[in-house]
């Protein structure tokens, strides 16, 4: 039983691990057919992986609702919210517009989604001000230079910037595509070295936390 | 005008104005918001989930072009629901076993490829380009990122950035010199991702104050000064209810 349960999880990671890695070196049509599919077989299983984590939403809050612990009320709003979205979208077909014309499902997009959506993220506005006012006073060299890129680049990504300091637009557009684009190409460098090292280690067997604990 | 733009402007008005009095402090109104948010954003993922795995990539495939090796990936994907089946939940490995399997194997190669191989390629440039007749040359032009000095300059700073989080060697002496630099390149980007950050949530915040002043038209029936004054009603009345149940103090 322990076969089964441990070492065949472990053979199939080898054999589809080793397997897709040669696929690359392999330019054959039948190769290249393989990826699509596979491609389209990932899709198909993430779609599982939504109903584990959408059906552990829906645990946590009914049984919030059931025991009717504290706020309650919004897990129910959050339920029939939720609820009504899927029936007006099956109802839909899950188009948003149909010849042009907006759907309920078009409706529930445009009206509520995009408007909560956009605010939610333009409120950070104001909390990001108010942490750099906190946190952005230069008491040191590092910070000091973190705080003058953040202006440059502020103010050269706006009209009235450029208008004030005429050359923070050349300055914006140099700081973000010589030197942000240095930094972040040594950072992409060094995280793609550790997905190599990581993915070597789960095709070997070496790492094993993705099988989870539990009984053998 | 359409009666449901007008209700949607009404909708959105509201659901916009909840969320800013989050600006005043935590009240029902931007809590109630919030959860809405949730709710419908996870109805629209389950939605969009089910039109295209379901439909698009399960049902037509195999009822109408008779695809039955897709069979595979459905019953993968079963396994993975077996997590809710205490004696059978073993079985949930060999899903993720295939998904963790091909991932890893499809990134080797790929990683190494594009994101190693093709950046340090991009990074160790020739000093000198060829330009038509004035034949090798060295270019000054910082707002060009191609030119001779902006090469250099991303050389030193992959380079110190790299070797900043290289910690096999001790930073001392002129090892502490090219860390320090590192530093100093890194605080830059991360000044320079802040201010972009900072300017793209500006703009979603002119988006949505834009659409409250195109709401203020009388076409909509003006909802944005409307629902205004209905929310700092409410926010009021809830204030001094909260005042009014907090026990004094003697």
């Amino acid at each position: 039983m322990i076969f089964l349960r441990r070492q065949v999880p472990l053979l199939i990671t080898l054999i589809t691990g080793l397997v897709f890695a040669a696929q690359y070196y392999v330019p054959h049509p039948a190769s290249e057919q393989m990826l699509t599919s596979v491609t389209k077989w990932l899709q198909i299983i993430g779609g599982f992986a939504l109903v584990l984590g959408v059906s552990s939403l829906f645990h946590v809050h009914a049984i919030k609702i059931r025991r009717k612990e504290a706020g309650w009320g919004y897990s129910f709003v959050l339920y029939v919210s939720m609820l009504g979205t899927i029936a007006v979208g099956l109802w839909s077909n899950g188009k948003e517009a149909v010849d042009g014309a907006m759907t309920s499902f078009g409706w529930i997009y445009n009206f509520m989604m995009v408007p909560l959506q956009g605010t939610m993220f333009a409120i950070l506005a104001f909390f990001i001000a108010s942490a750099a006012y906190r946190s952005f006073r230069a008491r040191s060299r590092e910070a000091a230079v973190l705080l003058i890129a953040a202006v440059i680049v502020m103010m050269g990504r706006v009209p009235l910037g450029e208008y004030l300091i005429p050359l923070s637009g050349d300055l914006s557009q140099w700081i973000l595509n010589v030197l942000n684009a240095s930094v972040r190409r040594a950072i992409l460098i060094g995280v793609s070295l550790g997905t190599v090292a990581l993915s070597i280690k789960i095709i070997f067997g070496m790492e094993r936390s993705y099988l989870g604990g539990g009984k053998e | 005008m359409p009666i449901e733009t007008i209700i949607g402007a009404w909708v959105a008005t509201g659901l916009t104005l909840f969320i800013f009095s989050f600006l005043y402090k935590d009240n029902p109104l931007f809590k109630l918001a919030e959860n809405l948010y949730v709710g419908v954003s996870v109805g629209y993922t389950i939605v969009k989930t089910y039109d295209t795995v379901i439909v698009h990539l399960i049902w037509t495939p195999i009822v109408k072009n008779g695809e039955w090796a897709l069979l595979i990936p459905v019953a993968i994907g079963m396994l993975m629901l077996t997590r809710y089946v205490p004696k059978a939940a073993w079985l949930s490995r060999y899903a993720f076993a295939f998904i963790v399997g091909v991932g890893s194997g499809l990134a080797i190669p790929r990683v190494i490829s594009s994101y190693i191989l093709k950046q340090i390629e991009d990074t160790v440039r020739p000093l000198l380009v060829m330009v038509p007749g004035e034949g090798l040359t060295f270019t000054w032009n910082l707002l060009n990122p191609a030119s001779s000095l902006n090469t250099i300059i991303i050389l030193i700073g992959v380079s110190s950035v790299l070797f900043y989080f290289f910690f096999s060697v001790e930073h001392t002496g002129p090892g502490k010199v090219v860390a320090r630099t590192g530093i100093l390149f890194l605080m830059i980007a991360f000044g320079a991702a802040f201010g972009y950050t900072v300017m793209a949530r500006m703009s979603l915040l002119i988006g949505r104050l834009t659409d409250l002043i195109e709401f203020t038209d009388p076409s909509y029936g003006r909802p944005s000064l409307w629902l205004l004054g209905l929310t700092i009603l409410t926010l009021v009345v809830m204030g001094r209810r909260g005042s009014s149940s907090t026990p004094e103090k003697e």
